[in-house]
């Protein structure tokens, strides 16, 4: 069981208050994802779960039990850091032990476990090497494999895959995602980089400057984003927005369209642009659109990877009315 | 061109380096010449580099006329015990200065080391009147306490010194894998600060070996180690310069040694792990 529940949690460091009380619950056995840019309290906020940080105020619960005291060593919570953090001193069997023997299993439990985890992590030729001997990726695996075997209430991931390159990232994004499918144990997943938040979590939560701007599954935040900010954050390239009398021809202050959403012509449309760079992704195309009513302006749209179009070209944009986001003054949705 | 000069300035470099440790080792080499001389051969004018008749009979009259062993017995067991009990204090305080400081953890560090600028002779009296009060004067647990007062700052700063480079995460990675405090420091932080904790060990037992002040001054015969050892040759008797430097040359064989064997180690002691 892992139902993690903050109740008015509240974080300062001295006089700067960081979270300020934020509510959250966490479900048994979901992929959750906290998600902001750098500085926005989303590594705090796991700390604060994982009891490496104390609380300013509130309570956290852990599985209905209040927690909010209890050191992390008694929560029952596994963490994967972001700098692996292994013991550089241990070989790869010892570092996967070291939680066992802790806990005082039996030696032949930990035997059998280890040969486990190691198995599922394709580490059982590493077993006997220190963790200077192996890759990033490697290592990772051994975090992970550390956290597997003490069976936790829930994983804590801090960033895990920042420090991987964009190849192995993906390969590693997709074994996470593996084994929260076959374990289903709850999964509280810190990142910067939407992408890994939308292809992974089950609930996403949006964090700026330690409040929580939305939560919500991956596409709800993509098809319904709560606010200028969340919208602004989720989605890959970003939503193009836009101010001024097209916004207000649609009572709005401000609206939204997703460049996928935006049909481009050569001879008519909405928006006349003339085409800057294109981004060729095989598949599909970003072309970045210098719309002639604001030139400095750049508008994102994908088009399919066979429209060719060539920098300088006169283009119009058309948008599809019912995928347009509207968002007042304060930059709140207008549903 | 650019290579011959940067040769001649290796030579120079080597020339000067090699004049300035040897005038460093002189007192000890010239101390190593003179206990193998005759009494006589010693404060021949002028003085005798090598060309001498070598002798052992100081070292045979040295070891007759007191028990060396018993001096070295003392000595070890003074630095060593001051050492271990020292280290035991060091390592949680280290611990806690390195990884959860307080808002006044830097004046508490900067504080103990100013402690080290107080002549030592200020508190002389008060220290030997207490030993006195309790019986404890010229016993080795006495001076075993006071020395490893005395080089407690020293420890705990190079301890913390090497303490910071370990990263914080690891010890967190440990109390997340549910160790307690005591399993953290144990298999996790010692291990991985075994470098720094040989190099302070070492550092500590030669100073705790060269420390004559207090050894002097606290003790008399039973717990007197070596420096008094050495201090007693130079005697109402007059100066037997032969006997003296064989009695010195034996005090300072075994820390000489043990020296010459860890250079490395002390070399990174030394400079307070600023050097890898």
């Amino acid at each position: 069981m892992g139902r993690i529940t903050l109740d008015k949690v509240r974080k300062a460091f001295g006089d700067v208050e960081v979270i300020p009380p934020l509510d959250l619950t966490i479900e048994d056995g979901e992929f959750v994802v906290f998600v902001g840019p750098s500085g926005c309290g989303k590594s705090t906020l796991l700390r604060l779960i994982a009891g490496l940080e104390d609380v300013s105020g509130g309570q956290i619960r852990i599985d209905g039990e209040d927690a909010t005291l209890v050191p992390p060593a008694k929560r029952g919570l596994a963490m994967v850091f972001q700098s692996y953090a292994l013991y550089p001193h241990m070989s790869v069997r010892k570092n996967i032990a070291f939680p066992m023997r802790m806990a005082g299993l039996p030696q032949d439990e930990q035997d059998r476990r280890i040969e486990a985890a190691a198995k599922a992590l394709n580490l059982t030729d590493y077993l006997d090497r220190r963790p200077g001997q192996l890759s990033g990726g490697q290592r990772q695996r051994v975090a992970i494999g550390r956290a597997i075997v003490r069976e936790p209430a829930a994983f804590l991931f801090d960033e895990p895959l920042s420090n991987l390159d964009a190849a192995l990232r993906h390969g590693m994004r997709l074994e996470i995602s593996e084994l929260h499918e076959r374990l289903k144990t709850t999964m509280v997943y810190v990142t910067h980089d939407q992408v890994e938040a939308m292809t992974m979590a089950d609930k996403i939560v949006v964090l700026q400057a330690g409040v929580i701007e939305q939560v919500g599954s991956p596409l709800e935040l993509y098809r319904a984003p709560r606010n200028l900010f969340v919208a602004g954050f989720i989605g890959s390239p970003k939503m193009n927005l836009l101010t001024g009398a097209d916004a207000a021809n649609r009572g709005a202050h401000t609206i939204g369209v997703r460049p996928e959403h935006l049909s481009i012509s050569t001879t008519d449309g909405a928006w006349r642009g003339t085409v800057g760079v294109a981004e060729h992704l095989g598949s599909d195309t970003f072309l970045h659109i210098h719309p002639d009513s604001n030139p400095s302006d750049t508008m994102t749209i994908r088009v399919d990877g066979s429209f060719t179009a060539r920098h300088g070209d006169v283009v119009w944009l058309t948008p599809q009315e019912d995928h347009i986001h509207k968002f007042d003054a304060e930059g709140l949705r207008i549903a | 061109m650019a290579r011959a000069v940067s040769t001649q300035r290796k030579l120079i470099y080597t020339v000067v380096a090699w004049t300035i440790a040897l005038l460093i080792f002189f007192p000890i080499l010239w101390t190593i010449l003179t206990s193998f001389k005759t009494e006589a051969d010693a404060i021949a004018d002028p003085p005798l580099f090598l060309g001498f008749d070598w002798t052992l009979e100081n070292y045979a009259i040295v070891q007759e006329r007191s028990d060396y062993m018993r001096y070295l017995w003392n000595s070890v067991a003074i630095a060593c015990g001051s050492t271990a009990l020292g280290i035991l204090i060091a390592v949680p305080a280290a611990w806690s200065m390195a990884f959860v400081p307080g808002r006044k953890t830097k004046d508490i560090l900067l504080w103990m080391l100013s402690t080290k600028m107080l002549p030592a002779v200020g508190v002389l009296y008060p220290i030997r009147l207490i030993l006195i009060e309790l019986g404890l004067l010229d016993t080795k647990g006495a001076l075993i306490f006071i020395l490893t007062l005395i080089n407690l700052p020293i420890i705990v700063w190079m301890l913390y010194t090497y303490f910071k480079e370990i990263p914080g995460e690891i010890l967190e990675a440990a109390r997340m894998d549910g160790a307690s405090l005591r399993s953290e420091i144990l298999y996790v932080l010692t291990p991985m600060a075994v470098p720094g904790i040989a190099s302070t060990i070492l550092l500590n037992i030669i100073l705790a070996w060269n420390e004559a002040f207090w050894s002097l001054t606290l003790t008399t015969v039973d717990a007197a180690p070596l420096t008094a050892f050495i201090a007693s040759y130079s005697s109402p008797e007059g100066l037997f310069y032969a006997k003296l430097s064989a009695a010195s040359t034996m005090a300072i064989a075994p820390i000489l040694i043990m020296g010459w064997f860890s250079q490395k180690q002390l070399v990174r002691g030394l400079t307070f792990g600023a050097v890898k």
